[in-house]
């Protein structure tokens, strides 16, 4: 297998591991969506953690393997209106990552904190927390990039 | 260097039927890594609450997400196969390979599924923190993981 064909597999693979853990985010969000109970929510924090790895993996994958790519094919630059929207695209998905990971970190804390001071009951303020419109809305703006990115790698505008 | 002249010369009718594909294909492979963490995570405690909870979340991760996830990634290969003109029999070694891990990967999925649900359900009614056919899907959807990324891999190089 040639240099060429390794870098786009790990490229790819990058982005499956990325878009994975969105998956992995947006289904615990949705499950739990409904649920008062801190053990609910402090339960998940090992999960969502793996989903943390990943889509850091994901996202340092795919921008560096990218890069490297651009460079590498004679048929792409740097320079191309795609490749720059992509770049444009990664730095708005990795703020909207760390603002999505700190609402969503700050419920799953108290859940934790919750559960160690024995209160098992529900609470709706954790509730609120986790269902909190703002995180939400940040979320659903982060998987809305992820789905840009995949328009811009298979359509490739103006290339 | 041929992908790459590939996605350069790729007729652009062929575009959106791919973005089907790999967004479903991305889906599948996102709700099977749900699916497995969760099982692991069922495998490793022992508390019956939380094997019960893990265990739910993974069989519903499999079932709202992976299976819809299969349909569009399948729907969106045909498409794209339809489009492309192969025959069956001067079709390239990736295709075989693309369509042997979608299509018997499609009945483990369905196996997995089942083995999930009846778990799920054995372990609501037995109240233990323990089920055979939830230990029997965890390796079952960890395999299928691992040959969706085989299948990535053959997509994307496309080897001869």
């Amino acid at each position: 297998m040639a240099l060429h064909d390794w870098l786009l597999f790990l490229h790819v693979l990058s982005a499956f591991a990325l878009v994975g853990a969105e998956v992995l985010f947006t289904f615990l969000i949705f499950w739990l969506w409904r649920t008062d109970l801190p053990a609910d929510i402090a339960r998940i924090s090992g999960i969502s953690k793996i989903g943390s790895v990943l889509v850091g993996i994901g996202a340092v994958g795919t921008l560096i393997l990218g890069v490297i790519l651009a460079f590498e094919a004679d048929s792409y630059a740097i320079w191309d209106v795609w490749i720059i929207a992509a770049v444009i695209l990664w730095f708005a998905f990795a703020e909207l990552g760390r603002r999505v990971g700190q609402a969503y970190d700050a419920a799953g804390a108290r859940a934790r904190t919750l559960v160690s001071e024995g209160r098992t009951e529900p609470s709706p303020e954790l509730g609120a927390t986790f269902r909190s419109s703002n995180a939400l809305t940040l979320h659903l703006t982060s998987l809305a990039i992820v789905v840009l990115f995949l328009l811009d790698m298979i359509f490739k505008p103006w290339a | 260097m041929g992908v790459t002249l590939l996605a350069l010369t790729r007729p652009t009718e062929w575009d959106f039927p791919l973005f089907l594909h790999v967004l479903g294909a991305m889906v599948l492979v996102g709700g099977l890594l749900t699916a497995v963490a969760m099982q692991a995570f069922a495998w490793r405690r022992h508390d019956p609450a939380d094997v019960a909870a893990f265990s739910r979340g993974a069989f519903w991760a499999l079932l709202t997400v992976a299976l819809p996830g299969w349909v569009l990634m399948r729907i969106g290969g045909e498409w794209i196969r339809s489009k492309e003109g192969y025959s069956g029999d001067n079709d390239p070694s990736w295709l075989g390979i693309g369509y042997l891990t979608a299509d018997a990967g499609f009945l483990v999925l369905l196996v997995t599924i089942l083995l999930a649900g009846l778990g799920v359900r054995q372990l609501r009614r037995s109240g233990s923190g323990t089920s055979v056919l939830v230990r029997v899907a965890t390796p079952l959807a960890t395999i299928l993981l691992i040959v969706y990324l085989v299948a990535v891999w053959a997509m994307t190089t496309k080897p001869d």
